[in-house]
Parts: structure tokens; C-alpha cells; sequence
């Protein structure tokens, strides 16, 4: 069996975002990366199911990106990937989910992967996109927004997570994508033995321009911050005033504190 | 410019939210024709067409016979634009159309912006982006609540519509929400845990200030994912919804799906140390602080 899982690095979310000189995505300096947090959940749920077949499953891990990402893609080898895929593109953010979707099908096609793992959605874009899309350019069985996953003889069985806390639950033949929702696992953290022997595991790597044979539809135009529509008083400072501050007001605006 | 409206329906009924996507084609001052994969009983009040696929046949849930249902109505309206809720059918169904139709997709549309563009959140809705779709049809997704609810009124005039073909997912059943542990909708005060509360031995520091204040205490996503507390005490959309008098929220970024479960709240306090988190654009008071230094304080003060 062969698994490929698709993880994507992003910024910290707690940093603070400037666009860049392109004026249509955010200035990289100064940001620390990580691995979006629902492919975590990818990886994990791979490196799940090949301990679950006695470790037959070969885990691919892929990246598209420039080449901070093979941080990334160290990371999951260091959850128990195999081997790694550095889609090598310092332009990746330009691209819209479709190419991006593309490109990674155009690598996967002649691989024969069983089972492709994605997060639902990657935390910087948010497009929930490119695994679906996967799906469809490869004429794979799709289901999103796992909150659960079984696998038996080819078969998946997923969860899916619906709104107001239903589940639906549904049947798929591999060869398949699955999309992962947040909560389907416990991601696990990687042991040092595990980093170092990731250290030597390959990453291979591929230059974007041979996979990449399509257009973009979606063109970005601008970035900024949202306008902001709150009028929250903002208490700054030092504490105990901030305390003083925030007990004035809950008595005032508040029938809470008397 | 003509709208094709995709509706959902969940159990045999109409989602509500569906009233959405005429509140944007309204905006948007579109003309607009509606396919819903449901029953007689489902249809929404709307005077426009409305093309019905039998859901009996089709199953609420066939994400690959509903992308044929689509292709079907779309070859026979020619819209400009094919509209979705960003919901779990929208985002599991609307990227599988944009394949087949070739066609641009942008999701999770909160504005439309000048000059044919939309506006979308990015970064953990921390930023906007406004990106241009290339060539009709476009296919989006609306932020649920980003437009308001309309409800156009009239009867639809009802037009049958098949697809054929086989599905590769076979839909088994729904699971209904768990229902169990506190309920919160029914308190006064909510003082609720985020991640930025940094593990779960802080819990209790946050717990004693619910205590203090008379409330109960509630928790963001990532705070039951990581089983720190028990899924009945989350708030948001997959969670409760919540609108007591005080909402605390400690170390909470303020997602949408978040916000979704607390922004009727009556008076809502922020504790972040992130000046620019979103939950600012809700809160009444943002309080930028270490929430593990701020609330032992504000507790011992409320104390004395
Ligand atoms: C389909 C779907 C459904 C979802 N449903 C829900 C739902 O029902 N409820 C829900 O909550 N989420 C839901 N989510 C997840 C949601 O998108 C966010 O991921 C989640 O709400 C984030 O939780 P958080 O704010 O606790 O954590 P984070 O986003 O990680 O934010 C932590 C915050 O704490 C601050 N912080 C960090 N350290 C400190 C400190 N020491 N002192 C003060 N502040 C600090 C940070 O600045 C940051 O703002 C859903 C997601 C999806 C895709
Ligand atoms: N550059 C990338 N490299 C590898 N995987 C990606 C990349 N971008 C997106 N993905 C995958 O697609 C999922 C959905 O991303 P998106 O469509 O951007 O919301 C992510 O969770 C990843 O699993």
C-alpha cells in the first residue's frame, strides 16, 4: 500500500502580517513557520494506519514551497514518514489552488498511491481546496472533513463532520483522498531518536516547472487587514491597573458584578 | 449576471442558512435560478425556478452524482456565477464542480469587493485578500453569516432535473450531536479556555474565575481536541451557541466558527496577548495581557 500525505507549511498564526512588495500575500521576514496544523492530522492518521497493517504502508510525505518547507516535510518524517517530496517553487504562494492541486496530482498521477491524506484546509489560505481538487484530477474516491477513519481491505470508512456537531457517516473504495478535520487524532510529537533518524531518510526533489501545465484562474489583487469593526476598549499597561480597569467596567456596563 | 444557488438540505429539511445566497445575489443584484437536491417538502419560499433533484433517488449526500446534478442546471441556465455555502457540502462539493466545469473557484467570499473581485479571509481570519476569478462560470462559497438571510417569498416554479452516473461514496447514516455535559446556553456568565491558556494544568485558574463570577466554564476547539476538556463544554459552530450576560474568552483567537457560537453574547471581555487577534473585532473590552498572569489577578481583586 502506498500513502501520500500532503502537508503545507505556514506562518505562526500569532504573528503579526505585512503585506509583501508583490502587495498580494505577507512579507516572510521575521515569521517562524510551522506544519499546518490540520495536515498534522494527516500525518498522524498515515503513520496510524501502517502501524495498524504491521508497517507495510509506504508514507510519502509531500511539500509544495520554497525551501524553508523541507523543515516541514522533516517534521513528518520525524512522525514516522518514509520518504519525502520537496516540490521545489519560491513562487508557491502565487499560485492559486487549482495549480497547486495540479501540481501535486501531475507528481502523484503515475505513482500509484492507495490513499492521498490532506488537511481540510491550510491555515494561511484556508481554501479547502486542493484535496478535493486532487481527487478530481486523478478520478480518486473523495471524502472531506474527517473526524473519523477506518481502513479494512481497501476500504475506508470516515466520519464526517457536519454542523451543529452531526456526523455523516460514509463508505469509499481506495484508491482515495481523505481530507482531515481538526480532532481526528492525537498528532503525536516526534522523539529525538525519531528527528535524527528522519535526518536521513530522502527527500527528493522536484523543481516545479515539470509539473506544473496550468493556468492560474484565480488571480490575488490585494492584502490587508479586515476592516476593523469592533469598538473594544483596548486596557494596555501594567496589570494591576488593567484589573482595576476591567472590574470598573464590568460594574458599569455589566449586571454581573455589583 | 445570473446566480445558480446551491441549497442544501439535511434530513429532510431546508437549511436555514440556504437564505443566505439570496441575501448575496441580492446584494450582488443578480437574477437567480436555485437547485436543490431535496423533496416537495423542502422547497425554500422563493418565487424564481427552482430545479429539484429527488434526494431519494440522489441521497442528501452523493457529492459525485450532485457535481453531475450541477453540470446539468448550469448547461441549462448558463450562470455567470454557481454559489455555495462554505459548509461541509459546499467545500466538499463545490471544488468538484469547478473541476468539471473548468471553472475558477473562490471560497469562504465575505464581500464582494470593486471591479469584479471578492474579498476572503486569510491567516486564521486574521487578513483579507481580495482575488479576481479568470473566465465564467465562477464557483464560490459564502462565509456563513458574512450576508444576511433573505427570504425572497412566493412559490417556486419547479423544474425536475437528473443525472446519471454512480457515486464513489457511499453515504451510511447521520450520527446526531452528542448530547451531553454542561449545558451552557443557559448561563449567565461564561468564562471560556482557548489554547493560549497553554496546557491543560492551567484549567483550574480559569475554572476558579468561572466560579467566582457565578458562571460556567466554556472552551474553544483546540482545548477539547486535545482533551484538556470534554467536547460537551465547547462553544461554537460544531460546539453550543451561546449569549450569556458575560463572556470571558481566555487565550481565544476568535475564529469565525468560534465567534459563530458566542458573538450574541451580551458583553463579551477578551484576554489575549495578541492585540490584533480577531476576537477584538467582538469584544467589548480586550484586555492585552498573559492570560496566566491576568486572571489569577482579576480573580484575587474579585475576591477581596
Ligand atoms: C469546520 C470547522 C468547525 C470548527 N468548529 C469550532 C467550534 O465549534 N469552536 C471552536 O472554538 N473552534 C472551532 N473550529 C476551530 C477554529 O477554526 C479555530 O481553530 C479555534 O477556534 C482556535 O481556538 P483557540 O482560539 O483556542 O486557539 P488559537 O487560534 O491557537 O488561539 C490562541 C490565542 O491565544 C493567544 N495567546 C497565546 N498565549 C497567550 C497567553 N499566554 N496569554 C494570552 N493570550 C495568549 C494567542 O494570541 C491566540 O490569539 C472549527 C474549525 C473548522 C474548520
Ligand atoms: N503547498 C502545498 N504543499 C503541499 N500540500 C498542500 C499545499 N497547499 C495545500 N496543500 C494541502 O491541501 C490542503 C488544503 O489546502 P487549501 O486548499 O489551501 O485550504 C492542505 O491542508 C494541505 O494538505
Amino acid at each position: 500500500m502506498k500513502i501520500l500525505v500532503c502537508i503545507k507549511q505556514v506562518p505562526d498564526m500569532e504573528s503579526r502580517f505585512k503585506p509583501d512588495a508583490s502587495g498580494v500575500w505577507f512579507a516572510e521576514t521575521d515569521l517562524a513557520f510551522r506544519v499546518n496544523e490540520y495536515d498534522e492530522y494527516a500525518v498522524e492518521q498515515a503513520v496510524l494506519l501502517k502501524e495498524q497493517l504491521g508497517g507495510e504502508p509506504e508514507v510519502t510525505v509531500l511539500s509544495v514551497g520554497a525551501d524553508r518547507v523541507v523543515e516541514a516535510i522533516k517534521k513528518g518524517l520525524s512522525m514516522g514518514g518514509d520518504r519525502g517530496v520537496h516540490v521545489q517553487d519560491a513562487a508557491a504562494h502565487l499560485k492559486d489552488s487549482w495549480q497547486v492541486a495540479s501540481i501535486i496530482a501531475a507528481y502523484a498521477v503515475g505513482e500509484g498511491f492507495d490513499l492521498i491524506l490532506t488537511g481540510l484546509q491550510s491555515q494561511d489560505r484556508g481554501s479547502a481546496q486542493v484535496g478535493v481538487t486532487i481527487a478530481e484530477l486523478l478520478d480518486y474516491a473523495c471524502a472531506t472533513t474527517a473526524v473519523g477513519f477506518e481502513y479494512a481491505d481497501g476500504t475506508v470508512t470516515v466520519k464526517r463532520e457536519l454542523e451543529g456537531g452531526v456526523k455523516g457517516t460514509v463508505r469509499l473504495k481506495t484508491p482515495a483522498v481523505v481530507t482531515c478535520q481538526l480532532g481526528l487524532n492525537q498528532p503525536r510529537y516526534p522523539t529525538l531518536p525519531n528527528i535524527m533518524k528522519a535526518k536521513k531518510k530522502e527527500v527528493r526533489v522536484i523543481p516545479v516547472a515539470e509539473l506544473l501545465h496550468q493556468e492560474q484562474r484565480v488571480a490575488p489583487v490585494e492584502f490587508r487587514a479586515p476592516a476593523r469593526k469592533g469598538s473594544a476598549v483596548v486596557l494596555e499597561g501594567e496589570l494591576a491597573d488593567q484589573v482595576d480597569r476591567l472590574i470598573g467596567i464590568l460594574k458599569d456596563k455589566t449586571a454581573v458584578l455589583r | 449576471m445570473k446566480f445558480l444557488l446551491i441549497g442544501e438540505c439535511r434530513e429532510g429539511k431546508l437549511l436555514e442558512y440556504s437564505y443566505e445566497l439570496f441575501g448575496f445575489a441580492s446584494q450582488a443584484g443578480a437574477e437567480t435560478a436555485m437547485l436543490l437536491v431535496g423533496e416537495e417538502g423542502t422547497l425554500p419560499g422563493y418565487g424564481g425556478t427552482v430545479y429539484l433533484a429527488d434526494a431519494g433517488k440522489y441521497g442528501e449526500y452523493n457529492p459525485d452524482l450532485h457535481k453531475r446534478l450541477v453540470q446539468a442546471v448550469v448547461e441549462r441556465e448558463r450562470p455567470d456565477y454557481v454559489v455555495f455555502m462554505h459548509t461541509s457540502y459546499g467545500w466538499d462539493l463545490a471544488p468538484r464542480v469547478a473541476a468539471l466545469l473548468k471553472a475558477p473557484q473562490v471560497s469562504e467570499v465575505v464581500a464582494l469587493a470593486e471591479g469584479g473581485g471578492f474579498e476572503r479571509p486569510c491567516l486564521s481570519q486574521k487578513m483579507r485578500q481580495v482575488v479576481k476569478p479568470q473566465g465564467t462560470p465562477v464557483v464560490l462559497t459564502l462565509q456563513g453569516g458574512a450576508f444576511p438571510a433573505l427570504v425572497p417569498g412566493g412559490t417556486p416554479q419547479v423544474q425536475p432535473v437528473d443525472a446519471a452516473g454512480e457515486g464513489k461514496v457511499e453515504f451510511l447514516g447521520y450520527e446526531a450531536a452528542a448530547r451531553k455535559g454542561v449545558d451552557l446556553t443557559k448561563a449567565e456568565v461564561i468564562v471560556s479556555v482557548g489554547r493560549g491558556v497553554g496546557k491543560k494544568e492551567n484549567i483550574p485558574v480559569i475554572a476558579e474565575l468561572a466560579r467566582v463570577l457565578g458562571g460556567e466554564v466554556g472552551a474553544s476547539r483546540p482545548v477539547v481536541d486535545s482533551g484538556w476538556m470534554d467536547a460537551g463544554n465547547q462553544v461554537g459552530v460544531t460546539g453550543q451557541t451561546v449569549s450569556p450576560k458575560l463572556y470571558v474568552a481566555c487565550g481565544i483567537s476568535g475564529a469565525i466558527q468560534h465567534l459563530a457560537g458566542m458573538k450574541k453574547s451580551g458583553f463579551i471581555v477578551a484576554i489575549n496577548k495578541d492585540k490584533d487577534a480577531p476576537i477584538a473585532g467582538v469584544a467589548d473590552v480586550l484586555v492585552v495581557a498573559d492570560v496566566m498572569q491576568f486572571v489569577p489577578a482579576l480573580t484575587a481583586k474579585l475576591v477581596k
